[in-house]
Formats: C-alpha cells, sequence, structure tokens
C-alpha cells in the first residue's frame, strides 16, 4: 500500500521551478479495520478453496478445470501455483462480470448482450436478449470519436469503398499506402517532431520496437507499474532491465547514479546506452508521469527517454498534445514519443515518433515493420479524420470543444467522488479514475449491482493489481452529457451507502451550505 | 441511505456480513456449512461464557477484596 496520503507540489516549493502548475496525486491509504476485513474475506475464500479442490481430487465434485491427464500425473505438477489456484476458487465466481460481449459501438452508451449461467459461471448461455443504452464507464473512448454519424465517417466509407480492408502485405514489401504517408506525415505535425512511423496494433508497437532499439550491453530503467507490452518488448530485447519504483525519482535517481558508477555487471564497463521507460498516464492508478523531472535527470546522466502515451495523447493538455503539452515542454527533450490510437482516436493502431533518424532506422530495423502486416485504410483515415479535427483543420473547433469537455468532466467527477468519501487514486487531470473497493466479495456485488441500474463499468482485482486493492476503474470521456455522470453519480452515491464503500477519511461535507447557517453572532 | 425500518437495518448488517466474509460468492451449499460452523462456534462459546464469566467475576472480586485488606465475611463472626 502507498505511505504518503497527499502528495502535493507547488511552484517553488521543493522542485523549483520545474513544475509550471499545481501536481496533486491522491494515493490515500485505507483504515486498519478494511486491510484486516479484506484478509478475513480472502482467508474463508482461500479455505473454501482449498475444500473445494479436495472435494475435486477425491472425485466428490465434477472437475470443470483443466487438469493434467491420468499419464501426466506423476510428473511436475501444472495447476498446483497460486495463480492457478485462485483462478479456480475466486475468480470463477465472479467471472460473470468480465468478457461481457457487446452488441453496438462502444460510445457513451451502448448494447448488451444478456447471459445467464446455469452451473455457477462454468458456461454461459444467451438468452438472446439485449440489454440497451446501458451507460459506458469502461471504454478508453476520451474523446468521443468511437460514434457511427453518417456525417462524421463520410471520409472513412469513401477510404473504404476506394481501398477495401485487406492490405495483403508488410510495411516493406507491398503495403505502404499514400494513406500511411500521409497519416504519418500528419502525426509528426500533430506532435511536433520530425517524422513518425505508424503501426497495425498498439501492443506489438511496444513489444516490437524496444527490441529494435535496445540489445544486450544496454541498460533498461522501467517503472514498476509499466504496462505488460513495455515489460514483454523489454524482456525480448536481452537488455539488463532494473525497476525503479513508481513515479519515484528519488529512486530512478539512485539506479541512474549506481548504473554510471559500477557499468556493467561483471566486467564494469560502461552501459553502451541507458533507456528509461515510463508511460504517461498509468491506466491503473490514474497517476501521470512526472515529467519535468525526468527531462532533467536524463539530460544530467545523459540516458535515453521513451514516453508511452497510450492513454495521456489526446486526453490530457490544453490542445489535446498529451503530457508533453501538459507540462509546457518542448517534445524535442524526449526522445521516444510512442503512443496508440486504440484510445482517445477511436481506430486500432500505434504510432513512434522522434527525430528523423529514429524513424528511419526503425522502418528498416523494427519487427513489425518487416513482417506484420500494416495499418488498414479505413481505420488510418478514422485516425486522419479524428487528427484533423483536433487539430482544427477541418475548418471547426470541434476538436478542442471535445478537450475542454474532456477536461470539465474528468474534473467534475472527481471533485463530486472526492466529496463523497470514495478513495481515488490518481491525479486530478488524468480521466482514468480508479475507485478503490479492497474486499473480494464487493467486487462481483458492485459489478452486478451496476448493471441491474443501466451503467456498466469494469471492475479489476488481482493479477492486474495488487491483491488487497481491487478496485472499479472509470474512464471519463467527451461524449458524456452532465445528466449522464449525474445518473452514475447518483448510482455510485445508492451504492456506496449500500456496500460501505465510502472508507475516505478526507471528504468534505458535499452540503456545505447547510452548516453555514449555524453560525451567527448576537449582539449584546 | 434510509432504514425504513428496523428489518431493513437487519437485512443490511445481514449482507454486510455476507459481502466481507465472502460468503456472498458461495453456493447454497457452502453456504450452509459455513453458516451452521458459525452459528455452532457462537452457540458453544456463549455457552461456555453464560457457565464461567459469573464464577470468574466473583473470584476476582473476592481476590481484589482481600487485596485491600478487607476480611473475609466467614473471618467476621459475631461471638458471643
Amino acid at each position: 500500500m502507498y505511505t504518503h496520503v497527499f502528495s502535493t507540489k507547488k511552484n517553488g516549493v521543493s522542485n523549483g521551478t520545474l513544475y509550471k502548475k499545481t501536481f496533486i496525486e491522491h494515493f490515500e491509504q485505507a483504515p486498519m479495520y478494511v486491510a484486516v476485513l479484506t484478509f478475513v474475506g480472502f482467508g474463508v475464500g482461500t479455505i473454501f478453496g482449498y475444500l473445494r479442490d479436495f472435494m475435486r481430487a477425491w472425485g466428490l465434485e465434477k472437475r470443470n478445470i483443466a487438469e493434467e491427464r491420468e499419464q501426466q500425473k506423476d510428473f511436475v505438477p501444472l495447476y498446483q501455483d497460486f495463480e492457478n489456484f485462485y483462478t479456480r476458487n475466486l475468480y470463477m465466481r465472479i467471472r460473470d462480470n468480465w468478457n461481457r460481449p457487446i452488441c453496438s459501438v462502444p460510445g457513451p452508451q451502448f448494447d448488451l448482450m444478456e447471459r445467464v449461467t446455469d452451473d455457477y459461471n462454468w458456461t454461459f448461455r444467451f438468452t438472446g436478449r439485449t440489454i440497451k443504452n446501458v451507460i459506458n464507464m469502461g471504454s478508453y473512448n476520451y474523446l468521443g470519436f468511437a460514434e457511427t454519424e453518417p456525417t462524421a465517417l463520410k471520409t472513412v466509407t469513401k477510404e473504404l469503398q476506394k481501398y477495401g480492408t485487406g492490405i495483403c502485405s508488410t510495411r516493406q514489401e507491398m503495403g505502404t499506402l499514400d494513406k500511411h504517408v500521409e497519416l504519418e506525415k500528419l502525426v509528426a505535425k500533430f506532435l511536433g517532431v520530425d517524422d513518425a512511423m505508424v503501426f497495425g496494433m498498439g501492443f506489438a508497437t511496444n513489444s516490437m520496437n524496444i527490441p529494435a532499439l535496445v540489445g544486450k550491453g544496454c541498460l533498461i530503467l522501467s517503472d514498476e507499474l509499466n504496462h505488460t507490452s513495455l515489460v514483454l518488448g523489454a524482456r525480448l530485447s536481452g537488455a539488463t532491465i532494473r525497476i525503479f519504483k513508481h513515479n519515484n525519482m528519488q529512486s530512478l535517481e539512485k539506479l541512474l547514479r549506481d548504473a554510471i558508477i559500477y557499468g556493467q555487471p561483471r566486467s564494469r564497463r560502461a552501459w553502451r546506452k541507458i533507456i528509461i521507460l515510463v508511460e504517461g498516464i498509468y491506466s491503473m492508478e490514474g497517476s501521470i508521469v512526472r515529467l519535468p523531472e525526468i527531462v532533467s535527470l536524463k539530460k544530467k546522466y545523459k540516458a535515453y527517454l521513451y514516453l508511452d502515451e497510450a492513454h495521456s495523447i489526446g486526453a490530457v493538455g490544453a490542445t489535446g498534445r498529451g503530457v508533453v503539452e501538459y507540462f509546457g515542454m518542448s517534445p524535442d527533450d524526449v526522445d521516444v514519443l510512442m503512443g496508440t490510437f486504440t484510445k482517445s482516436f477511436g481506430a486500432a493502431g500505434g504510432y513512434i515518433a522522434g527525430k528523423k533518424d529514429l524513424v528511419d532506422f526503425l522502418r528498416t530495423h523494427s519487427h513489425s515493420a518487416v513482417y506484420a502486416t500494416s495499418m488498414c485504410p479505413p481505420v488510418a483515415e478514422q485516425i486522419i479524420r479524428a487528427m484533423k479535427c483536433l487539430m482544427g483543420l477541418d475548418g471547426t473547433t470541434q476538436g478542442l470543444q471535445r478537450v475542454r469537455q474532456l477536461g470539465k468532466n474528468t474534473r467534475y467527477f472527481r471533485r463530486r467522488l472526492h466529496e463523497m468519501g470514495f478513495i481515488i487514486y490518481g491525479n486530478d487531470d488524468s480521466p482514468v479514475v480508479p475507485l478503490l473497493l479492497y474486499m473480494p466479495g464487493k467486487i462481483g456485488a458492485f459489478a452486478r449491482r451496476m448493471l441491474e441500474k443501466n451503467i456498466g463499468v469494469v471492475v479489476v482485482g488481482f493479477p492486474a493489481t495488487p491483491i488487497t486493492e481491487s478496485r472499479a476503474r472509470f474512464c471519463v470521456s467527451a461524449a458524456h452529457t452532465r445528466e449522464m455522470l449525474d445518473t452514475v453519480l447518483n448510482a455510485l452515491d445508492e451504492l456506496g451507502d449500500f456496500l460501505q464503500l465510502k472508507y475516505s477519511r478526507y471528504s468534505k461535507s458535499s452540503h456545505p451550505e447547510l452548516y453555514e447557517e449555524t453560525r451567527f453572532e448576537l449582539e449584546d | 441511505m434510509d432504514f425504513k425500518s428496523m428489518k431493513y437495518y437487519l437485512y443490511w448488517l445481514y449482507c454486510q456480513f455476507e459481502l466481507i466474509t465472502c460468503s456472498y460468492l458461495m453456493e447454497p451449499w457452502e453456504k450452509l456449512l459455513f453458516y451452521t460452523f458459525n452459528i455452532t462456534m457462537l452457540v458453544m462459546i456463549s455457552y461456555t461464557a453464560y457457565l464461567f464469566i459469573p464464577v470468574h467475576i466473583s473470584t476476582a472480586f473476592q481476590f481484589f477484596l482481600h487485596l485491600l485488606g478487607n476480611q473475609h465475611e466467614n473471618a467476621v463472626s459475631v461471638v458471643k
């Protein structure tokens, strides 16, 4: 659990003039009784897990899960570790809250397929009905570009009719279209860098390009809570990986100093390259990276910076250009700018942008460019139209309005949740809002009851989060209206009281005007 | 949240117990087993408390009285 409660850095205090505006993040720790009760819940769940495993082993109960064949029973057991135990006995009980199929565009409201289970979540069947107009608080639709209006998608349909959907080739063979060249120029102009390259899949952008940039003899300093794509890319590259504590600059500086003083482990030679892997917004915590401090550290110790702006591009910043603009810094400070088009642009794919030498190198040496199919043309056109809308090139101010609406919605939602007394993690400006639930029994109850009220949320537990800190993660969108947010907040208020989720010890009263009237002075 | 009646309040307390001990997630036969075990333990502990606590309290009371200098009731007798 995090140890500091409120972390506030104002101008002129600890970092001098590095931060141009206040940087407030919350990582409140819950009261002690919550931790105790969480462990009680997990204890009971574990005891019953052992009981069920015992019954399955002795044939008293039908086995529905994966297990070894009879001939393999004398070999090393495959399914006895904690993760499999947890999946069999705890995850299966609340499995109906995940992988829910949807049958409409994931806009601010969507339709769900109704499904029921007859044997406690081992199998599901669809009843054939759909649940209509469920408020969507889980999709990464930050700017609301996931829409089906014909006027908005005019150019996309035109390109679909011109190019079709398949590319049937890789970038280096015959898969580079004029659409890709146009898109890359537009991305470079949007971010304010020399050049950019786009890939068909966001996860593959990270995992296939980091091995091209670093290799053996290099050092990777990666944040504790980095996404799996960054971890996979780092491991595939073969470089040495060291982890620093989440957003903790003292930890990072210590690692950098040790790396420069001691060099490589046995030969004590200098590292060929030191690269720092961070994300713009961390999707499970809602925290924003401390970019000014990292850039000053990187300049001091001559390291490189790889910034993954998957969630922050389009979502933060005055005109939606990501964390670089949010902190008022220049894009030349960051060596490799990476991002995805899945979240704010309503499309699929990723990009890497930076100096021209870097992008030219990646065009020839990246696994993704050589072997993976390139982005499909209608998707590229969707990104082009979304980016033109954001930059104002289509003649309207709709893009800027969307960014402002997202900022307003984020601040309103977070302020109301703080006032109600929930524990919310993360920075005040990030559209990802994790609400802490802690106890395992409440994960299932929360998701089911919210669906009954026609609101779809994403709940997260172990292994994506630490085992005692399960949470519900809301993604605010520019397409949400005030009424939708108010509906959700009222439902949360009610549910928070019923399930006792308001653990915060620092909540302000939500009706301060009621207490003002009692103060008056009698004049004698 | 409005506590409409005592019954609603008791139902709400029962829901809290279910959520905290994960019995909300259990199948009916598991719940039966869990509640039987809990109620049995509760009954046994309360019965033990009912039998032994008064005796313990009065023994402790007498011990402290003796410590503070008061004589035992039996030691004081009317001698004619």
